[in-house]
């Protein structure tokens, strides 16, 4: 396949489905947050394509820089809320927070 | 087929196996090693798409910082190292029929968008993203400059320098008289927010993840 801007976004899709589906059945709270990343990472890709083949200039590209500080804080908060969660139920699972529910 | 065109199709499949294998595994270690190969060949895409400080940045930032911190995760919340928290067999099934058909909308309507012209890369554009070399101008960018817009007449006045970018084409769109001086700003606002966010999400995650009792093992019955 050539490498041009439909083969980027080809690229960027299959890692954004990745991420949703990871996201949405893992039970294991740290695969959840791999999920995330691998969705900003299916964005990034996007970013950078458009910003190459494309008139964008550089915006893409800072945008992309963007998505990767927030991706770096986003995972440090999740991982503090994992150990925070971790400390309580002595288990990663998900599916044993359910305090709240009604 | 040229070695561009082979390098991609290397570092595509290794991107997206390795995301298709972050979903597919089921130790949590696995996933993370899975990730670090689908990661690091997406930094290899960025460096073939000529965005090498992005690439830098990714290699950097992510394979080198938010994974360790994701293995770090992993070592403080796993009882042992290959523990599985599995999923059942109707809901793999029921996933990855959602995971095709999300594939296959996202695809289609990619693919049914008529996209702009690509960018013809030459010594004319030599400071936009579409040519390498990008860290002076990202550099720029960030303090408030747009190198990338002004690049071929860079001592002439705004006007004639704007004039000349909408025909050359680079923002074909704009159709106001006078410079539009938002249009040249950078991104000093959104740099400075954005560190500012940095530090203070940092604070907040080292003090939430201080050092706290723990719970009785009774509540795992609860």
């Amino acid at each position: 396949m050539a490498a041009d801007l439909n083969a980027y976004l080809l690229v960027g899709a299959v890692l954004f489905v990745c991420g949703v589906i990871c996201m949405a059945t893992k039970r294991n709270g740290i695969g959840v947050l791999m999920g995330v990343e691998l969705v900003l990472n299916g964005a990034n890709v996007n970013f950078v394509a458009f910003s190459r083949y494309t008139d964008l200039g550089l915006d893409g590209q800072v945008f992309s820089l963007f998505v990767i500080v927030l991706a770096a804080a986003e995972a440090a908060v999740a991982l503090a809320i994992a150990l925070n969660f971790y400390n309580n139920h002595l288990t990663i699972d998900v599916d044993r927070a359910n305090k709240l529910k009604g | 087929m040229s070695g561009e065109n082979f390098l991609f199709n290397v570092f595509a499949l290794l991107t997206c196996g390795g995301a298709i294998a972050v979903v597919v595994s089921q130790t949590v270690v696995r996933m993370a090693f899975w990730l670090v190969i689908s990661l690091g060949s997406t930094a290899a895409l960025f460096f073939l798409a000529n965005a090498d400080f992005v690439g830098a940045a990714q290699l950097l930032i992510y394979v080198g910082g938010t994974l360790v911190l994701l293995v770090f995760g992993v070592m403080l919340t796993a009882s042992g190292p290959y523990m599985k928290i599995g999923t059942s067999a109707g809901e793999t099934v029921v996933a990855g029929l959602v995971g095709l058909l999300f594939l296959f909308v996202v695809l289609s309507s990619v693919s049914g968008v008529k996209w702009r012209e690509p960018v013809v890369v030459s010594a004319e554009n030599v400071a936009t993203g579409a040519v390498g070399n990008t860290l002076r101008p990202l550099g720029l960018s960030f303090l408030g400059a747009r190198p990338d817009l002004s690049v071929s007449e860079p001592d002439q006045d705004l006007v004639d320098d704007f004039h000349s970018i909408t025909k050359r084409g680079l923002r074909p769109d704009l159709s106001v008289s006078e410079p539009d001086q938002d249009r040249r700003t950078g991104y000093l606002l959104p740099f400075e927010i954005v560190s500012i966010h940095l530090l203070v999400v940092l604070i907040g995650a080292s003090y939430l993840a201080r050092a706290k009792r723990r719970a009785e093992p009774v509540d795992q019955a609860a």
